[in-house]
């Protein structure tokens, strides 16, 4: 037990050395951080454009199979059509806005405000108009 | 040229057909088999001998490891950690299966939308019931924007449920189409070195290395994305923001 005491103290002081070699600057992004921002953005790509073809698809799917069910082919399913073009856009707003993959727009984007206002004072803005957001985020 | 599509194609290695089902052990789950005993046998490696400053074995072990906690704390927070063990388990076998579909002559099981649809659909049902066990009848609520005048309420609800029935498709097509893409335009521009003959072959020879290099990177990155938004929706049960 000493024994191991003794080395974990000894790695302790390693590694305080290891962070003195390396400097203060810690967290400074160097030039070789290039490569995974482009893979991120990759993926970033590759997930809004299957948002957007999915979310029609299961929006279409949806009002088919009410259609199959209540009777009223073709009505819901145009209007589920539409709706889940509506939802598609709005994922892809909500991936590139960084407001997570979440449902519930309005509440990811008063959780995001909220994060802003407590990160950076002064860029909250006043949360009194939920219908149009574009513009003001920063 | 040869069918590119051909290397999807599942074969019955031991035929178990049981008339309802066809229980056949095919080159799907041979390649399954190996995903699952390769990330057994890392874990078996890493941790046989266990030392304070890790060997080559165990630091790779160790990276595994905290690499996905560090997600999951970073996306879910500490309640996260309960399901730890799923969502590594769940990282190593997209991991290695999407890598080990990059040797050649083997299969590559996340393919195939059965078995990826699969993944996201038990992933969207577990996170829907830990959703409802931890919000009760109150998980409903986040079908509705908090704050949205009341009046939005016939387009909003329908759209938020669409989007959040669109997570299991979303899920499993993303991967699945990443992985069937890439090989088949492996071997589409694989078959044209051969057609094109030595001098004009060198074209997509140079492409099949340069996308035989992006396609590791894919694999990587898609069993990455697969588990990170695993994470976000499981935050999502969870905090309910």
């Amino acid at each position: 037990m000493a024994d191991d005491r003794d080395r974990r103290s000894a790695l302790d002081d390693l590694e305080q050395r290891i962070r003195a070699a390396r400097g203060p600057d810690k967290t400074g992004r160097g030039p070789d951080d290039d490569a995974p921002a482009r893979g991120a953005g990759m993926g970033l790509g590759m997930r809004i454009s299957v948002e957007l073809v999915v979310t029609v698809a299961v929006g279409a799917g949806i009002g088919y199979m009410l259609d199959a069910w209540l009777g009223t082919a073709p009505w819901l399913m145009i209007v589920f059509l539409f709706l889940g073009g509506a939802a598609g856009v709005s994922n892809v707003y909500r991936v590139v806005q960084g407001l997570d993959d979440s449902v519930g727009l309005g509440r990811a984007i008063e959780a995001k405000r909220r994060r802003d206002a407590a990160g950076t004072p002064g860029t909250g803005t006043a949360p009194n108009d939920k219908g149009d957001e574009g513009p003001d985020r920063g | 040229m040869a069918d590119p599509v051909k290397q999807f194609q599942i074969e019955p290695i031991v035929p178990l057909d049981l008339g309802i089902v066809d229980l056949s052990f095919t080159n799907s789950s041979l390649a399954m088999a190996f995903a699952v005993g390769l990330s057994a046998a890392l874990f078996y490696a890493g941790t046989r001998r266990l030392s304070l400053v890790p060997g080559r074995m165990q630091s790779l072990a160790e990276m595994m490891y905290e690499f996905v906690a560090n997600m999951i704390r970073d996306n879910v927070g500490k309640e996260g950690m309960r399901y730890f063990p799923f969502i590594l388990t769940l990282f190593l076998f997209v991991f290695f299966g999407n890598l080990l579909g990059m040797v050649p002559g083997n299969f590559t099981f996340t393919s195939h939308i059965v078995v990826t649809g699969a993944l996201a659909l038990f992933i969207f049902v577990a996170v829907t019931i830990i959703g409802f066990i931890r919000h009760g009848i109150g998980y409903l609520r986040m079908f509705f924007p908090h704050g949205a005048p009341i009046a939005t309420a016939p387009i909003l609800i329908p759209i938020e449920i669409i989007s959040y029935l669109s997570r299991p498709f979303s899920l499993s097509v993303r991967l699945f189409a990443n992985m069937t893409v890439g090989h088949i335009m492996l071997k589409v521009l694989a078959g044209f070195v051969v057609s094109l003959g030595l001098l004009g072959g060198i074209v997509p020879l140079a492409a099949v290395v340069g996308i035989t290099v992006l396609e590791f990177f894919i694999a990587a990155l898609q069993a990455y994305v697969f588990v990170i938004l695993t994470c976000i929706y499981l935050n999502d049960a969870i905090h309910m923001h």
